[in-house]
């Protein structure tokens, strides 16, 4: 059995540390001391100057953080009831509803940022976090459709029905059946809605305006002024922070999975 | 199913992405046949000035580079994701392997580039190690060409490829391979064979999904990549930002759509419309989870037809 898979075994061993690589020079460069690339001794200076000495950055970060909340928010509870709708009732434009929310996940992001910037602009919105959030609950909203939706596919229609001769009308049927056994499809659609707007880059790019940054367009151009040890500290931060967050999402998940 | 409150459930949904996602797309291709603003925009005259453009030279040269960096990045990441799902899948410890793909993914997409920049600049990482072992004595530019760019593409799309294929092979009945072993097939045979053509599927939405967003990539080859390996995704830009010409952005749009939509129409007319459903990913934590892809193909026309009609337009 060991002898057999030897091959695939160097194959993902070597692919596991190429794609670990990257993430351990960024650990070690952001303990450099010195500012250039070699190595300079150990410092914690350049974690200090992110925590206490970056405001843009922070700025930034606030920014990604209210767009990454609200759009998660507004995707989720539309998207939701969208796949309420698309699983259990016939209507006219279900299968319009299916395929505009497939189109999106086909499509190149700089498809859909450079349409919505064309867009935005024909029809005067001034470009900003408002038309940020607009284009993140724009790419969100298909993903929390299909997440609920796979939830939901779990079920048959004798629940409703259920509801339905014990005298629930739509809105209680909604409300007290529907939604909560489709909670664990609600939450990692949501969850799944944040992550995805925190790390959008291409599409943000395209429809901010001036003074609109978010974390990923900022990292962006402090990329492209060169390498910033300030940057691989802020990695590191955010390599730990997603772990966290995971880790925690996943034990939630599972904990209302079980409920 | 039943007539019921679906209409109204689903009203949000509908609006929001009709106007926000289908009435851009339709936005671009209308723009494409219009006459350039002075200073962005358009003037309402119709011209077929900006496929005009994209047949000269120049274009044709950037279009003609996406696609061999694109195929070749694609290719490369599959060979490498095949023996990984084929590992996982036969792995007793799938999950924390899973774990061991999935990680680096979360990271940042930027960061992750950005990561790649700190290694092979020249006053990176890989050049600090050459030049104390005394292999180097000047930086080795590394950066800011093709090969830097299918490098770091190969790296932020390999899970993409790697997870489908792993659900997919582990969904194959490994005792096939065995009986084929049995009645004399080579390993090498026993796998092309049997196991390649069990795992169709799979294969093609892994390639789907990495040879998709690398065909419109955008922010790795403006950040690792030099000026003779752009993209079309770069030109789209630089057409919109700097040179201000809209129609000829919303034209190159409108090429990379037909692309990516013929790649999805064709493989899916080849390999009949289910097999794109055993790329069911498990959602593992704010991985993109696939359920859908295989029902709504019936959808296609939609992108499809203005597409096709702005092709006629060359």
């Amino acid at each position: 059995m060991r002898r057999r898979s030897s091959f695939s075994r160097a194959v993902f061993t070597g692919t596991i540390v190429f794609l670990f690589l990257p993430l351990a020079v960024l650990v070690f460069y952001s303990f450099n001391a010195s500012k250039s690339g070699s190595w300079g001794g150990f410092s914690l200076r350049w974690y200090v100057k992110l925590f206490t000495d970056s405001p843009d950055l922070w700025r930034a970060f606030g920014n990604s953080a209210i767009v990454a909340l609200g759009s998660a928010l507004v995707a989720t509870a539309i998207g939701t009831l969208g796949a309420v709708g698309v699983n259990w009732y016939r209507f006219r434009l279900r299968s319009y509803l299916r395929t505009i929310t497939f189109l999106p996940m086909i499509l190149p992001e700089i498809i859909i940022g450079v349409s919505l910037l064309v867009f935005f602009s024909g029809i005067g919105l001034r470009l900003g976090l408002f038309t940020i959030f607009v284009a993140h609950v724009s790419f969100n909203l298909p993903f929390v459709f299909l997440l609920v939706l796979a939830r939901l596919e779990e079920f048959d229609f004798s629940i409703i029905e259920a509801a339905r001769d014990l005298g629930a009308n739509d809105s209680q049927t909604l409300l007290r059946v529907i939604l909560p056994m489709s909670m664990p499809g609600i939450v990692s659609g949501f969850l799944t809605a944040v992550t995805l707007s925190l790390e959008d880059f291409v599409i943000t790019f395209f429809v901010t305006g001036p003074g609109a940054t978010t974390l990923p367009l900022y990292v962006y151009s402090a990329i492209r002024f060169g390498v910033s040890p300030v940057i691989n500290a802020l990695s590191v931060v955010m390599i730990l922070g997603t772990v966290a967050l995971t880790w925690s999402m996943r034990n939630f998940l599972k904990y209302i999975a079980a409920k | 199913m039943k007539r019921g409150p679906g209409s109204l459930y689903a009203a949000p949904s509908i609006l929001w992405l009709s106007v926000f996602f289908i009435a851009p797309l339709f936005i671009i291709v209308i723009y494409s046949f219009l006459t350039s603003g002075p200073r962005g925009g358009v003037i309402w005259r119709f011209t077929l000035d900006a496929y005009r453009a994209i047949i000269n030279p120049t274009f044709a040269k950037v279009t003609l580079s996406t696609i061999v960096v694109a195929l070749g990045s694609t290719v490369v990441t599959l060979l490498i994701a095949l023996p990984c799902g084929y590992f996982m899948a036969r792995s007793q410890k799938q999950n924390v392997l899973l774990l061991l793909v999935i990680i680096p993914f979360w990271t940042n997409f930027l960061i992750r580039i950005y990561a790649w920049i700190a290694i092979l600049g020249n006053e990176g990482f890989l050049n600090d190690l050459l030049r104390a072992l005394g292999l180097a004595n000047d930086s080795i530019r590394f950066l800011y060409n093709r090969w830097a760019v299918a490098l770091v593409l190969v790296y932020s799309y390999l899970p993409y490829a790697i997870l489908p294929l792993f659900s997919t092979i582990d969904k194959f009945d490994f005792s096939l391979l065995e009986a084929a072993r049995d009645l004399g097939a080579s390993k090498l045979g026993a796998i092309w064979r049997v196991l390649l053509p069990n795992i169709k599927g799979g294969v093609l939405t892994a390639f789907l999904f990495t040879f998709i967003p690398i065909f419109g990539a955008y922010a790795v080859p403006l950040l690792v990549g030099g000026t003779e390996s752009y993209m079309l995704g770069n030109l789209i830009a630089d057409e919109l930002t700097k040179a201000r010409n809209w129609p000829l952005a919303s034209a190159i749009s409108l090429v990379i759509t037909l692309v990516t939509t013929l790649g999805v129409l064709l493989l899916l007319r080849a390999n009949g419309t289910s097999v794109l459903g055993g790329g069911r990913v498990e959602n593992e934590v704010g991985l993109i989870a696939e359920p859908a892809i295989a029902e709504p193909l019936v959808a296609e026309p939609l992108v499809a037809e203005p597409a096709i009609a702005n092709g006629n337009g060359t």
